[in-house]
């Protein structure tokens, strides 16, 4: 009985926090399978996930720097020079394991610059990240002078290819990272510093929380994430392209603010940020499938984010 | 002139206002005249906020009536309320920072040429307003530049500078140093001369007295009575504001110092020649274990410099010896560490996270005792500490998962004290630890820094409230334009004395 009413009163909470966006999602696709009847298929969906997964990584590192009331415009331009990173380790004769931790420590080092130059030169994180996704883009071209860079190694090409029990790998990375970025945000001392800072800067340091190190930290984890991502968009692609993950950054901004992050801080969760991601994954699956050419996406695109916004923010302004 | 001085402007009869099933206010009722200060007096929570912004027409009232000169007054928002002649200045800061005291104080209403803003107009305009207060402000200065104090003033004239019928102020002084809550009540002089009425919201009951024409109590959204301030007593307003006998303001002291032997009095802390250049020289004093040590100083006199100093905020030169060892604190986590706790001047700013639960902000800066194996946070024991100070320090809240910005100034108040609490801190630094709270949480208060102090924390407690420096302290330490005026103890405990000091009339 009292464990009845426990998982009730858990569901009653998670309908509350995540309620209007989840409709949207099911709203979307109610109407896609009217349109199309292939699109609900197991199938179907099994695309939809590896298709959203490079941008649902790249926005769970967005979701801690958006938490902190910052913001990071770099992310498409360090999954582009992810992929170039690898490609150049393979073109150096390095085995997977090597090439994977260079390019994730290049991921770190180019968020460790952004939140460096942020906390410490105490300029606004969406200068710095503008200044840098600029710098970062211009870098991917220099192995290659522009030329896109083949990849043939075989275990990074299987990552974005093959399955594993039943299931493609790049949905297991998605899942693993997100329940990891889940538990270290909702329960360990470091996800309530994040929360606790992007809340009030200044009562957290007046109670002792190094913010600045934070900053870098969480700046880092954006780093990291996005260069998963890179990896996993190079490994589809068999090749570290000059022009990858461009934009991508608004998509993994759009997806952690149709979840509930709150570009002023202190308010989000991964389970919302994966689920505006994969609001983003059916549209683009969805029009695709009707054939909807790409500039009508965009406008339907923007639309639906503004309703759905929208309708989150309205649903919790009725609840005060 | 506005005819007559008695007649009422302002009337208020039988309101209420409801959200949803909870009645804020019931049958309220008021009664302003022209050239008079009316004072609504009552607890935090008593109706007054919801009553001021229905006058200010944020709110509507659910029944009853208000008429402001026999026409019913029922704005729809502040700019329609200041325009029919009410205006508020509000106990929260509106001004914005990035721009001069002049655009502040004509903001929506700048002296336009072709459409653009006629700059040397504004500017002028600005400058006749302030001189005409007599405030000592250069208009030309950028609010982010100028002290709270200086920003309060001009908040002021801001609202007054709508020609008025009504203007409402709402704890005006809370922020204001005495010299310039004097400037305040000399505006409020020349206001009353030109037959405004001024209704004048304060917790400060000296001043209450000494401004007052008429004195109305409420208690919880109810009107209890109305007053000629000639006719009534501090102690009888306090009783009927609190609903009881207040017999004591300050509660005394746990165990008597006097008596206390030599042995008890060691010192915990001892700060010898502390120096930030622009802001304090040669500050030195020392505290021991269960001591209460006053800091009282005019705004601006460098109290709540020298703490940021003391917790690792900013560099400053000079020995600061914690248990006898010398120490010296790069950030707030070392003076945590080693023992130090600080309840902030704003605790809005600086000590609360308003959007999240209370229990998150009472464990705040005692994380590290909440964090196990691997980061994970201890969410049980915290959980348990958190209900345990809110059982001590008697905070009324719903749940521990409920806002911190949903409870009431005192109870605020209480969760910043209940953060520092749970460090056991070995020195707590009080900065205006009663400000914006009412009578009742205020005694609360004084009492768990009593209690503390019997424990044996040493207390640093910085006021600008001479009569609660003189009422909760052993020994005072005076501060005058960044130096150190006296510390005083025992019969030199007077306010003339500490206020000589604090003035810098005597040396």
């Amino acid at each position: 009985m009292t464990q009845q009413t426990a998982a009730q009163a858990a569901l009653v909470r998670a309908l509350k926090q995540y309620g209007g966006i989840f409709l949207s999602l099911v709203m979307l696709c109610i109407i896609f399978s009217f349109l199309n009847p292939r699109f609900m298929s197991v199938v179907n969906f099994m695309n939809i996930l590896q298709q959203v997964a490079v941008i649902a990584i790249a926005a769970f590192g967005m979701t801690w720097v958006i938490l902190l009331g910052e913001i990071d415009l770099s992310v498409g331009s360090i999954i582009a020079v992810a992929g170039m990173v690898g490609a150049q380790c393979f073109a150096f004769g390095l085995g997977f394991g090597p090439a994977l931790a260079v390019t994730l420590i290049a991921g770190a080092l180019m968020g460790m610059l952004n939140g460096v130059l942020t906390a410490k030169l105490l300029l606004p994180s969406f200068i710095v990240t503008v200044a840098t996704m600029g710098i970062y883009r211009g870098l991917v071209s220099l192995p290659t002078n522009g030329a896109p860079a083949m990849i043939d190694n075989a275990t990074w090409t299987a990552i974005g290819t093959e399955s594993f029990l039943g299931l493609p790998i790049i949905i297991w990375v998605v899942a693993v990272l997100f329940v990891i970025n889940q538990i270290v945000l909702s329960k360990t001392s470091f996800g309530r510093r994040a929360y606790l800072t992007g809340g009030n800067r200044e009562a957290a340091i007046y109670s002792g929380i190094k913010v600045d190190r934070l900053k870098i930290i969480i700046f880092m984890i954006s780093g990291v994430m996005a260069a998963i991502s890179g990896v996993l968009l190079s490994s589809r692609l068999f090749s570290a392209q000059t022009n990858a993950g461009m934009s991508y950054e608004l998509d993994a901004i759009a997806a952690a603010v149709l979840g509930g992050t709150s570009l002023a801080g202190g308010v989000g969760t991964m389970v919302g940020t994966l689920i505006g991601a994969l609001i983003i994954g059916v549209m683009n699956n969805g029009m695709n499938m009707l054939s909807v050419p790409y500039f009508y996406q965009l406008i339907v695109k923007g639309l639906v984010i503004l309703v759905a916004v929208w309708l989150d923010v309205r649903a919790k302004q009725a609840k005060r | 002139m506005h005819g007559s001085t008695t007649d009422t402007v302002l009337k208020i009869s039988n309101v209420t206002k409801s959200f949803g099933q909870v009645a804020a206010l019931k049958s309220m009722r008021l009664d302003v005249r022209r050239g008079r200060v009316h004072t609504l007096l009552g607890e935090n929570g008593a109706g007054k906020s919801t009553l001021m912004k229905i006058l200010a027409g944020v709110h509507s009232a659910t029944s009853g009536e208000i008429t402001l000169d026999d026409q019913p007054f029922r704005p729809a928002n502040p700019q329609q309320a200041s325009a029919l002649g009410l205006a508020i200045v509000f106990q929260e800061l509106s001004l914005c920072n990035n721009l001069t005291v002049a655009e502040n104080i004509l903001a929506t209403r700048e002296p336009r040429k072709f459409g653009f803003i006629n700059d040397t107009a504004l500017v002028a305009k600005a400058k006749a307003i302030v001189a005409e207060l007599g405030l000592p402000i250069d208009v030309t200065e950028k609010v982010g530049n100028l002290s709270i104090a200086q920003r309060q003033l001009v908040e002021i004239a801001k609202g007054l500078s709508h020609d008025a019928k009504v203007v409402i102020l709402d704890e005006p002084t809370s922020s204001l140093s005495d010299s310039e809550a004097e400037i305040l009540f000399d505006i409020i002089g020349r206001l009353k001369s030109r037959g405004v009425a001024v209704i004048y919201i304060s917790h400060r009951m000296e001043e209450i007295m000494r401004l007052s024409d008429d004195i109305t109590v409420i208690r919880d959204g109810e009107y209890v009575s109305t007053h000629d301030r000639n006719d009534v007593t501090i102690e009888a307003l306090i009783a009927l504001m609190v609903g009881r006998r207040m017999d004591e303001i300050y509660p005394p002291p746990i165990h008597d110092r006097s008596k206390a032997s030599a042995a008890d009095q060691r010192p915990v802390l001892a700060v010898e020649r502390l120096t930030r250049d622009g802001e304090f020289a040669d500050i030195s004093f020392k505290v021991d274990a269960g001591e209460i040590l006053g800091f009282f100083g005019l705004v601006g006199s460098g109290r709540s410099e020298v703490m940021n100093a003391l917790f690792g905020m900013k560099n400053a030169s000079g020995t600061v010896r914690l248990d006898g060892q010398d120490v010296r604190f790069r950030s707030p986590a070392e003076a945590i560490g080693r023992g130090i706790g600080f309840v902030t001047e704003n605790r809005k700013e600086e000590g609360l996270v308003l959007g999240h639960s209370v229990e998150w902000n009472i464990s705040m800066a005692a994380l590290p005792d909440f964090t196990g194996p691997f980061g994970f946070t201890r969410g049980g024991a915290e959980r348990k500490a958190a209900a345990a100070e809110v059982g001590r320090l008697a905070i009324k809240t719903r749940s521990l998962d409920t806002p911190a910005g949903a409870l009431s100034g005192g109870n605020q108040q209480k969760i910043v004290l209940a953060k520092w609490l749970l460090t056991r801190p070995k020195v707590l630094i009080l900065d205006e630890p009663t400000r914006g709270v009412d009578v009742g949480a205020k005694f609360e208060i004084y009492k768990i820094i009593r209690q503390l102090a019997a424990e044996g924390t040493a207390i640093l407690l910085i006021s600008s409230e001479l009569p609660e420096v003189l009422g909760m302290s052993d020994r005072v330490v005076v501060m005058h334009e960044g130096v150190l005026g006296a510390t005083l103890a025992g019969t030199e405990l007077t306010p003339e004395t500490i206020m000589a000091h604090a003035t810098g009339f005597q040396s």
